[in-house]
């Protein structure tokens, strides 16, 4: 007998509760309270395989409990918690019940046990999540939503066409390990490592989270990529292409990280570069690695999220997101928490003993060394130099120290953020001690039984010795690391320039050739029916033929006074709304 | 103050240093964990690469004006 219910459920009623209630408190109450009773749900559920449903021939499996899908699953409910709290404040009720849905699908992701409950809670995800960033209500965030939606989109049909042909090829619908030679399985490792930002389907993060709200942002961090990290670990442990992919990635990350001027950016291309050693530890593939990736993408959603919400603090008592706005203000006079418990965070992030970072980045690195890749090593090695030159240094030096040359010495009327906010960055923050100081809550719950001992003398000297030799050279050049008045293009440049072209080509000239190719066509057929009814007439309908003037190029390349799709895509849109509702009368009448 | 701090930082970065060569790696996987200052050196070089690389990189090819996308 189960005495849980699945936790997307519990996610999913408070989603659905929390726009019928009128008063604030009650809506703050219910917000709060949806994760914790998730969480005691949790630990009433027992491990193994239960709350499958018949549909058709196959089974749908929606509660697979095993420690690998608990120990995510319980990171993303205390992040549900810390995320909400940061976000109480916020009276627009849409943006907590796209986050609640948002959690609600991880979850539903996490658990399942088939490829068909997968897929609906991995659109779901997208789909919900998109609010977190329109919710910010500026056009920047607007046309990012748009391009964050449409690649999860394509991501989600090329995990469906993988789902489809492995359907057909195998007659399992069953979500486990696959084999990657076939083809259906390549399909789904594409579909998967879009939503891990693994290059080069990374630039949609980059590009959207840091356009979200600047509570929206925090839940963002923390559920898309890792539960993209969850599903690799589950389907291709071992696959040697994740090893390059991922430690490949965690460089290109540190490289714009030195480029970016927005903090949310620089912060964002530092989750590319994170996820890089989860990657890349799924594909080393043995049980170390695996552990590490688990161990570090639980870490990981701590510091992020307190690192994110530091930043969007800054952003929310001084209305600025860049760094050459922010830098030279002396701005930690006036927010010293924030800047403690970011600087918890960062040290988190840049692995300094004591700190969560420490414990799980360490045993991905360990595990390169003991399957002997050097290069994967050396790569790993560099990538944590970056991390704790951007985050730890480079930003919070920019964002409260820095240099000004203008005239302006201070920002008026900054401070502390509201005291939820500094509450959630507490709860993060100390969490991520937590775990650095005490390891063994962490390793506790990982997949595979763990002989790791991170404190060893030599293993916390080397850190520090690489830490300390990175913040000499930071120092070195420190003039040079200030934020400059740039973007960096990413590869997100294929879709938003040659792109836009494309589009534009489309509208134009092609829309114009139909036109006119239609005009034509039936202006011929009413001729021929002048003709038929009148054979005499021939000669008036030839004059008149000869009289109309052909379109030239150049009006075929004008543009149109009014954008000449708005009424083709609404009547496409409510022709799929109709039979989408069809469909569904149909099916429930069956 | 900065003195200070420059000071002390590059006392505890030759303790650290020196201890390494007390604590070395019981199973070294590659010649360079035989080093014992191996970390202090990759962490200052490997930084000094990011940065000045990075920088290139960005100058000569990835770093537009902001309006860049809106054009």
């Amino acid at each position: 007998m189960i005495n849980s219910i699945p936790p997307f459920v519990i996610y999913i009623v408070g989603a659905l509760v929390l726009p019928l209630v009128k008063n604030k408190k009650a809506k703050q109450f219910i917000a709060l309270l949806t994760p914790i009773i998730a969480f005691l749900n949790l630990i009433q559920m027992p491990r193994g395989i239960y709350w499958t449903i018949q549909f058709q021939q196959y089974e749908l499996i929606l509660g697979r409990v095993d420690k690998l899908s608990v120990v995510f699953a319980t990171i993303f409910i205390i992040a549900s918690f810390i995320s909400m709290l940061y976000a109480i404040h916020i009276k627009e009720t849409g943006q907590h019940t796209a986050a609640l849905l948002y959690v609600g699908s991880t979850l539903g992701v996490v658990f399942a046990g088939d490829l068909f409950s997968l897929f609906v809670c991995w659109e779901l995800m997208a789909a919900s999540s998109v609010f977190l960033i329109w919710y910010q209500r500026s056009s920047a965030s607007l046309e990012a939503g748009f391009r964050y939606i449409l690649v999860h989109m394509t991501g989600g049909c090329v995990l469906l066409a993988g789902i489809v042909i492995h359907i057909q090829a195998t007659g399992s619908l069953q979500f486990e390990t696959f084999d990657i030679t076939f083809l259906g399985p390549k399909f789904i490792l594409v579909g998967f490592l879009i939503n891990a930002a693994v290059p080069p389907f990374h630039a949609w993060l980059a590009d959207a989270y840091p356009e979200g709200t600047i509570t929206g942002a925090v839940f963002l961090t923390a559920f898309t990529t890792k539960s993209a990290v969850y599903v690799l670990a589950r389907s291709f442990p071992g696959l040697e292409v994740l090893v390059w992919l991922g430690a490949i990635m965690a460089l290109y990350g540190v490289v714009y990280a030195v480029l970016e001027n927005d903090i949310r950016r620089l912060l964002a291309y530092h989750i590319i570069s994170q996820v890089g050693y989860m990657v890349c530890g799924i594909g080393l593939g043995s049980q170390l690695a695996i552990n590490g990736a688990s161990a570090h993408a639980f870490c990981h959603i701590l510091y992020k999220s307190v690192l994110f919400m530091g930043m969007g603090a800054v952003i929310h008592v001084t209305g600025r997101r860049k760094m050459t706005d922010l830098q030279g203000r002396g701005l930690y006079k006036q927010m010293p928490i924030t800047l403690t418990l970011y600087m918890i965070g960062a040290f988190s992030i840049s692995a300094v003993p004591l700190f969560n970072g420490f414990i799980s980045k360490t045993m991905v690195v360990a595990a390169a060394g003991e399957l002997h890749r050097p290069v994967i090593e050396i790569l790993l090695h560099l990538a944590s130099v970056g991390t704790f030159l951007h985050t730890g240094l480079k930003l919070p030096w920019g964002v409260w120290f820095g240099k000004n040359e203008g005239e302006e010495k201070e920002i008026k009327g900054a401070g502390e953020p509201p005291l939820n906010m500094l509450l959630a960055m507490g709860l993060g923050a100390f969490l991520c001690i937590l775990t650095g100081v005490y390891p063994d809550l962490l390793y506790n719950m990982l997949p595979h039984p763990v002989d790791f001992h991170p404190y060893a003398a030599y293993k916390v000297i080397a850190m520090l010795q690489l830490l300390l030799l990175t913040l000499a050279a930071f120092w070195i050049f420190i003039d040079k690391l200030g934020g400059e008045s740039f973007i960096s293009v990413d590869l997100d440049w294929f879709y938003r320039i040659p792109g836009r072209k494309l589009l534009a080509f489309s509208q134009f000239p092609l829309n114009k050739i139909r036109e006119n190719i239609e005009y034509y066509v039936l202006k011929t057929i009413n001729r021929l029916n002048q003709f038929s009814n009148n054979p005499s007439a021939i000669g008036d309908i030839i004059s008149q033929a000869m009289e109309e003037k052909p379109v030239t190029i150049k009006q075929l390349f004008e543009k149109p006074a009014e954008n000449p799709h708005k009424v083709p895509i609404g009547v496409g849109a409510l022709t799929s709304l109709i039979f989408l509702c069809v469909l569904i009368l149909v099916g429930l009448s069956f | 103050m900065m003195k200070k701090l420059r000071r002390f930082l590059i006392i505890v970065i030759i303790i650290v240093s020196v201890l390494g060569f007390f604590f070395p790696y019981p199973q070294p996987h590659f010649w360079w964990q035989k080093i014992p200052i191996f970390d202090s050196i990759f962490g200052f070089i490997g930084c000094i690469v990011i940065i000045l690389a990075s920088k290139w990189i960005g100058h000569t090819w990835l770093m537009k004006q902001e309006d860049f996308y809106d054009q």
